[in-house]
């Protein structure tokens, strides 16, 4: 008994680094969907600017400046966050802004970006899956009983997320910009009328969503190797947290992530991956044909 | 006047909170013309959807021949015999006005029908007979964006009216129009009363007064007054909602 | 009022040349239909070899998918970004058929378990799946290949179009389907054979379908059916129903309150859509002897969307001339620069989004012409290519109805 409680918390445990994955991930698109409507679908291939940012400075690190590469990590999520924001801030001008209110043409032009984005990587970084040195504070793992392996990367990316929701409730609803973005998100004419720039706020709405994918990017890196379609993987699912979650609402958000992380990492222990992913894409969908909504939202209006 | 046709009792909306709507019985009767006024906001387009389907009530029922609408899917409230027209002229501005019209012939009105609908003598008597009642017997074959906005309206109420409605629900038919269409709408819609019960939403008080056998006024989504149009104006409590503000 | 953005006035465009090609397009359909006959029957035949003939046969068959995603996004307004599932569906259905065959008791008689497919062998499986058992029958393997997407097709459609799902939202679930049906065939490969899929397939009925002749006859069954999608499709667009289509993806609204069922209006042309594609699966397996979940999944359900976008997913014969040109191109790339494909796919998508929404198509040569002359002789520019100004309103590629998963039913 004991033993398999032990697995039952390991396995919690993995279903928790994916969720954590997954909710930064679904932050950001939560927050640009939420806010204007836009379907990104390279969102993945951000996620994979700010993976293939950290192993770069992993490596550099390693070669030039061996005395940062205890810190680079924290280099590298800040440097992750401000790249993957930057390439949002020129996708935003050169793509997103000329699509406004066409949300499936974005849809399939944001397509076209990540296979554009997925290229460039296989092009500049080969099509192998590289890895980012684990910094050794970071490896390991704690052991609060001798059957419980808990791994501390995956621990201090939980912990990074979890200061990274907490920083972006601050943001949105106790800073100025925080209350800009609501209001446009609620109602973008009134907002306009208010004097609030819409335009500046999408473009900063953009930006952030797409470096908190940068940093879910170099969160990544500490669980797994990278490659070009790395963002990819994850797509699909964070798609639908979105979706599941209602869309307009963060907590929804966090929510409907860890709901289907958990799902997932819960079933895993019955049956195999592949089947735990499929029963449970197919719970989220079949909820969503009963209840297009989410299971998350808190108004139900006709 | 004749037997009631629409039965609304006790109906109520609220959104979020926000009473649209709040227990309001109206009755009206086949053969009469009767508008709804009342300030912006008082809830006369919110009572429209409620009838015809586009919004839930949160309580009370809608009851037309007896029938209860509430739950019943928006076509199939069409179905019944209650035609809607929106606010914004929605024609079909590449098609022609035949086309419009055909458009909204009462085939059986499914993916099968429609398939295999053929445009029979039968089909083509009964929109050049709409066509005229809607003075566009002359615009059949011209395309619809080409016609004026009153135009327009009518050929909107023409594509109601070729499925045979028995209640007519129409949203400010003449906002924008010029008066001389605004006079001959107001014939159209009296013709129109014949065997049927027309309910108008309207801001224009000149054409309420030519048209409506009865006026109904609403006012934060209650009802205010009710009664011919010279009571209703003459009625203190209407006078004070529309200028006092 | 101010103009509206070029690319939206070319979208507007595609608005214009959809609804006239229903109204009154009679003529200029059939003789395009008459070239499009001569070509695939006649002039491929007569001046490829049989292995381009082949390769072509297979760019027809996706060509199938393309001709379901013009009459359910070109005109129904209904984006799906899955069309893969369906087309594997029904490749699948006639892989089982034909692998049954191939695993006849003499032809397997080394396996530890003779009678049943190769890969099932090898993943220990002591006997045939019990689903896998009436595909023996080629003629519940035909009925199969229509109906079993059909039904998946109705049962996602139905639900979402009922509460008036918007287009975004609905495009994001076929694509998480697309995904599950490829995770779940690969991974369930004593099933299904796995990521390699179905594989080794010989013969139809003793026919052999490997050989040169046969190939040949493949390809003119292929050709003859996409033909018939291609006839089925104008019937529908022609009719009453084809105007109700583009009413609906422009004014759903509208005709919801003409008292059509929209719900199962949008749901036919969807399942239509799906039988369309599924017919293409078929025809795959037949013309290339396997089918695997490479078909299956996201990216081989966008590339279709893309292949109709790029001839003009408001025209049958585009969509048709379109995937040619697509998987023409993508063979090219592939063989002499495979790292330029990815580019070169992604920058058609943003291309046809922003510049020629209605693809190749719409591609207006005679206006363009005309405009390009008064403009060298100094003369008025002329405001727009086709006759008509654009329709006030209307100034996107895509359904007015639509909207983001945050609107349901709005």
């Amino acid at each position: 008994m004991h033993a398999s409680l032990a697995i039952w918390i390991m396995q919690a445990f993995n279903g928790l680094s994916t969720f954590s994955v997954l909710l930064l991930m679904a932050l950001g698109l939560a927050i640009i969907f939420g806010q204007m409507g836009v379907i990104n679908m390279a969102h993945g291939e951000f996620l994979t600017i700010g993976a293939y940012t950290t192993y770069l400075l992993s490596h550099a690190s390693e070669k030039w400046a061996p005395w940062l590469s205890k810190w680079y990590f924290l280099v590298a999520v800040v440097v992750a966050f401000s790249l993957a924001g930057f390439v949002g801030l020129l996708v935003e001008h050169l793509l997103i802004r000329r699509l406004y209110r066409r949300p499936l043409d974005t849809l399939l032009a944001t397509w076209g970006l990540s296979l554009i984005m997925q290229q460039t990587f296989r092009s500049a970084f080969g099509a192998r899956e590289v890895s980012a040195t684990l910094p050794d504070w970071l490896m390991g793992s704690l052991k609060p009983t001798p059957a419980i392996d808990i791994p501390i990367n995956g621990l201090f990316v939980m912990g990074l997320t979890m200061g990274l929701t907490a920083l972006v409730f601050v943001l949105l609803f106790r800073t100025r910009i925080g209350v800009d973005v609501r209001a446009t998100m609620q109602n973008r004419a009134m907002a306009g009328a208010a004097g609030i720039n819409t335009g500046r706020i999408d473009r900063f709405t953009f930006a952030f969503g797409c470096g908190l994918a940068g940093i879910a990017g170099a969160a990544f890196t500490t669980i797994g190797s990278t490659g070009p379609t790395s963002g990819s993987l994850y797509i699909v699912d964070t798609f639908l947290v979105v979706v599941f979650g209602g869309a307009q609402s963060l907590l929804g958000t966090i929510a409907s992530a860890f709901t289907i992380a958990q799902t997932q990492a819960t079933t895993e222990f019955f049956m195999t991956g592949s089947m735990a992913k499929v029963l449970t894409l197919s719970a989220v969908i079949l909820i969503l044909m009963a209840r297009p909504q989410g299971l998350f939202t808190l108004q139900l209006r006709r | 006047m004749s037997a009631p046709i629409l039965q609304t009792e006790s109906l109520s909306v609220s959104f979020d909170g926000f009473k649209a709507v709040e227990n309001l019985s109206i009755t009206v009767d086949t053969d009469e013309v009767r508008a709804i006024i009342g300030p912006n906001g008082a809830g006369k387009t919110t009572l429209l959807d409620l009838i015809s389907g586009r919004t839930a009530p949160t309580s009370g029922q809608v009851r037309f021949k007896g029938r209860e609408l509430t739950g019943m899917r928006e076509f199939q409230i069409v179905r019944a015999g209650i035609g809607r027209k929106f606010q914004t002229p929605s024609v079909y501005e590449s098609l022609t006005v035949f086309e419009n019209l055909e458009m909204s012939y009462p085939d059986p009105r499914s993916w099968w029908s429609a398939w295999r609908f053929r445009r029979s003598a039968e089909v083509v008597a009964l929109i050049e007979q709409v066509a005229d009642q809607v003075y566009l017997k002359d615009r059949l074959k011209d395309r619809a964006e080409t016609l004026g906005h009153g135009q327009k309206q009518w050929l909107e109420i023409g594509a109601l009216l070729i499925q045979r409605p028995e209640l007519l629900l129409l949203d400010e038919p003449v906002a924008g129009m010029s008066v001389g269409d605004r006079e001959m709408t107001a014939e159209l819609l009296k013709n129109l009363s014949k065997g049927r019960a027309v309910v108008v939403v309207e801001h224009d008080m000149d054409f309420v007064k030519k048209i409506a056998h009865r006026v109904t006024v609403l006012h934060q989504g209650r009802l205010l007054a009710e009664g011919p149009m010279e009571g209703v104006q003459g009625d203190p409590r209407v006078i004070e909602v529309y200028l006092g503000h | 009022m101010p103009t509206p953005h070029p690319s939206a006035q070319r979208a507007n465009a595609l608005r214009h040349l959809t609804t006239r090609l229903v109204t009154d397009l009679r003529g200029r359909e059939n003789t395009y239909f008459l070239i499009l006959a001569v070509l695939l029957l006649v002039a491929f035949p007569l001046f490829m070899d049989v292995f381009r003939l082949n390769l072509v046969g297979k760019y027809l068959t996706y060509a199938f998918v393309s001709l379901g995603l013009v009459l359910c996004w070109g005109y129904g307004g209904i984006l799906s970004l899955g069309q893969g599932v369906f087309f594997g569906l029904g490749g699948y259905c006639m892989a089982m058929f034909l692998k049954l065959e191939a695993s006849d008791p003499v032809s397997t008689s080394i396996q530890s378990t003779p009678g049943i497919p190769d890969f099932m062998d090898w993943n220990q499986l002591k006997a045939l799946p019990l689903f896998w058992a009436p595909f023996r029958s080629f003629g519940f393997t035909l009925i199969a290949i229509a109906v079993v997407p059909a039904v998946l097709a109705a049962l996602l459609g139905i639900p979402m179009f009922r509460r008036r799902v918007g287009g975004v939202y609905f495009a994001i679930i076929t694509q998480a389907v697309a995904s599950i049906l490829a995770i779940l065939i690969v991974g369930q490969q004593g099933y299904t054979g796995g990521i390699n899929g179905i594989t080794d397939l010989k013969t139809l009925h003793g026919w052999d379908i490997r050989t040169d002749s046969a190939k040949r006859i493949l390809y003119y069954v292929n050709a003859l059916l996409l033909l018939g999608g291609v006839g089925v499709g104008f019937s529908i667009l022609r009719s009453k129903l084809g105007r109700l289509l583009v009413a609906l993806r422009d004014r759903e609204e509208r005709v919801l309150f003409t008292g059509y069922d929209v719900a199962s209006i949008k749901t036919f042309v969807f399942v239509l859509a799906a039988i369309y594609s599924a017919v293409g699966g078929a025809m795959f397996t037949l013309q290339v002897g396997f089918m695997s979940p490479s078909f299956v999944g996201i990216v081989p359900s966008i590339e279709m969307v893309i292949a109709a976008a790029v001839g003009g997913r408001g025209s049958l014969f585009g969509a048709i001339y379109g995937t040619l040109l697509v998987n023409f191109g993508k063979t090219y790339f592939s063989e002499s620069f495979p790292e330029l494909w990815l580019f070169v796919i992604g920058a058609l998508f943003i291309a046809v989004v922003m510049l020629f929404p209605d693809g190749l198509a719409g591609i207006d040569l005679r206006g363009a012409i005309l405009r390009l002359v008064l403009r060298v002789r100094g003369g008025r520019r002329p405001m727009a290519a086709s006759a008509a100004p654009p329709a006030k309103g209307e100034l996107s590629a895509e359904p007015a109805g639509s909207s983001g998963a945050g609107a349901v039913g709005t």
